[in-house]
């Protein structure tokens, strides 16, 4: 699927984009209800207390109760969004995760917040950059890292209407809207950002404006890059990937991540089994991140235009002619 | 009733191990210790309908010691949940009766249990379900004793104590045997009674073999308003079977052909 890419001016949280849209259709449909670890400001569901405190609840700092009392919710016909920080929320819980929601398919929407290093100098305790290696691997859980307002609030409504465990992987990093305002998530599709026929980028969440910027500035030297936003991790466009090796020289990856497990290794087992073709990944590279702010940080690592438009020209330099 | 109870329990009892003994994997002692609560819930006080397993309004029931499998599907299959000839494909290749049970392959099966610990917090939300519906079904569990030390449980405790959830009903199969040793030479969980007292719970303590004595406890819940149900069932594991009977290698002891023969026997006897 093809988006027309406009960013219009400023810049937004996403979680503002969650709470009012989970406020939205809990008004809409009483089985909406919302389950939280004492996170009632970082996951901004104040209001929603405020105006559901019945479909509140709210049981203290306790990661795997959470989530198996949204298990028990959600087999009882309620739609439980299970909010907490995503370190703690995926971490703590992995085996409810793995058993209650993924082996036991209920209805359960985790919604990991500030995820990635959005907690910069908080440290790597708070930090949630193996979240995608641990929950891609759960059968039947669908993973969906939303790039803006616009998929943050499509992806919910999406959500909501599956029946099925999803994990939402969100942020507090400020991001543009980039995607159109009649957008509508569908999983396993990888959404082309930007067109291009000499370098594919694969990115999601916080990094596809990095990616998009990066892009531009190769634009302007002649290199034409292709940008996909693959906010469903799971189930993943393999086809995207597949097309992506045969018609550009080469894939680069970005996640706020590690790089081990996760995006860049979700499309090395595609290409490796389907169709080789020279790749780099960027992320974090199996350490633990030093103190630094969440911008320092993504700099640290080379997640940024600057990083990703020299990855694409190193990529260029070692992949000879098409 | 009691007679009834008595029956389906012995039945119970030799279904588990028959089906223990055929799959030459199991945990039998937890099977027999669990074998009256578990019948005396099912025919005698949870609200439910066996050939409309997924009817709105029924009573919950979560096997967190999901190891007693045996004990669980033998009793569904006494309920009318399941067939008894199913109870014969105990843990065979491809059978719907796994080793730990899954509520996507086993009518009457609510929750996938097996990893110890996760049941309570299931319960729990249940329980919350059923205040946020207005409905007035409730939600029972059953949970081993050593499986009282994964923390969770304390979590889902706390949980269920301050959202005064008096429509839930705990049962602690308190056969005071583990894996590798009794409970109280592994990690001390007496005195349990005051435990669940100090987490904001209506305790009874019950001879879990007394069917009187579990009905009223069970069917009587709550006791007081607005405080969870914990009834701890005091239980003998590997119950009915005198040479199982209070013994740690039965935990996961696989019986011999003459082992189940002699226990057959016993156990027949006893239901008369």
């Amino acid at each position: 699927m093809s988006a027309e890419v406009v960013v219009k001016a400023g810049l937004f949280d996403c979680r503002d984009a969650f709470a009012a849209t989970l406020e939205a259709m809990a008004a809409e449909d009483p089985r909406i209800c919302a389950v939280v670890n004492d996170s009632v400001n970082s996951t901004k569901l104040k209001v929603f207390r405020a105006k559901f405190p019945e479909r509140f609840v709210n049981v203290g700092i306790a990661e795997q109760n959470m989530v198996g009392v949204g298990a028990g919710l959600a087999s009882a016909g309620m739609i439980p969004f299970v909010s907490g920080a995503s370190c703690f929320l995926t971490a703590r819980a992995m085996e409810q995760i793995k058993v209650d929601l993924g082996y036991a398919r209920n209805n359960v929407k985790l919604c990991g917040m500030s995820s990635g290093m959005a907690y910069g100098e908080l440290g790597a305790t708070h930090h949630s950059i193996e979240d995608f290696a641990w929950t891609r691997v759960i059968p039947n859980l669908t993973v969906v890292v939303p790039v803006d307002p616009i998929e943050t609030r499509a992806a919910l409504r999406w959500a909501r209407d599956y029946d099925g465990p999803v994990f939402l992987r969100l942020s507090r990093l400020p991001v543009p809207e980039l995607l159109p305002a009649d957008y509508v998530f569908q999983p396993g599709r990888a959404i082309t950002m930007r067109d291009g026929i000499d370098v594919t980028v694969v990115t999601n969440g916080i990094l596809v404006c990095r990616a998009l910027a990066a892009a531009e500035k190769l634009a302007q030297q002649g290199i034409s890059v292709r940008v996909l936003n693959a906010s469903s991790m799971a189930p993943f466009d393999r086809e995207a990937i597949v097309r992506a090796a045969q018609e550009t020289r080469g894939i680069v990856t970005v996640e706020e991540a590690s790089i081990y497990g996760g995006l860049g290794g979700t499309i090395a087992e595609i290409l490796a089994l389907e169709h080789p073709a020279p790749m780099k990944i960027l992320g974090v590279p199996g350490v633990f991140a030093p103190t630094g702010s969440a911008e320092f940080l993504l700099e640290h690592f080379g997640l940024t235009a600057d990083g990703i438009e020299t990855a694409v020209k190193e990529l260029l330099a070692g992949a000879g002619a098409k | 009733m009691n007679q009834r109870l008595r029956q389906a329990a012995a039945a119970v009892r030799i279904h588990a191990l028959e089906m223990v003994h055929h799959a030459k994997v199991g945990h039998p002692g937890g099977d027999l210790s669990s074998a009256d609560v578990m019948v005396t819930l099912y025919l005698a006080v949870m609200r439910l309908r066996p050939t409309e397993p997924t009817w709105a309004n029924r009573d919950r029931f979560i096997m967190s010691k999901g190891h007693c499998s045996a004990a669980f599907y033998a009793t569904l299959a006494e309920a009318g949940f399941i067939t008894k000839d199913m109870l014969g494909t105990f843990m065979d290749p491809l059978s719907k009766l796994n080793g730990h049970p899954d509520r996507n392959k086993v009518p009457g099966v609510e929750a996938n249990t097996g990893a110890l610990g996760h049941g309570l917090p299931i319960a729990v939300g249940c329980a919350l379900a059923a205040r946020m519906q207005g409905a007035s079904w409730r939600t029972f569990i059953l949970t081993g004793d050593g499986e009282l030390q994964e923390g969770s449980n304390w979590e889902a405790a706390m949980t269920a104590a301050t959202y005064g959830l008096d429509n839930l009903v705990v049962i602690v199969d308190r056969n005071r045997i583990q894996q590798g040793d009794f409970t109280e030479k592994t990690i001390r969980m007496d005195p349990l009674p005051e435990k669940w007292q100090a987490f904001g719970w209506s305790v009874v303590e019950v001879d879990g073999h007394d069917y009187d004595a579990l009905r009223e406890a069970l069917a009587g819940a709550p006791r007081e308003a607005g405080k969870p149900t914990c009834v701890i069932a005091n239980t003998v594991k590997g119950r009915g079977v005198s040479f199982m009977e209070n013994k740690p290698e039965w935990h996961h002891g696989i019986p011999s052909d003459a082992q189940l023969a002699a226990a057959r026997e016993e156990l027949l006897g006893s239901a008369k």
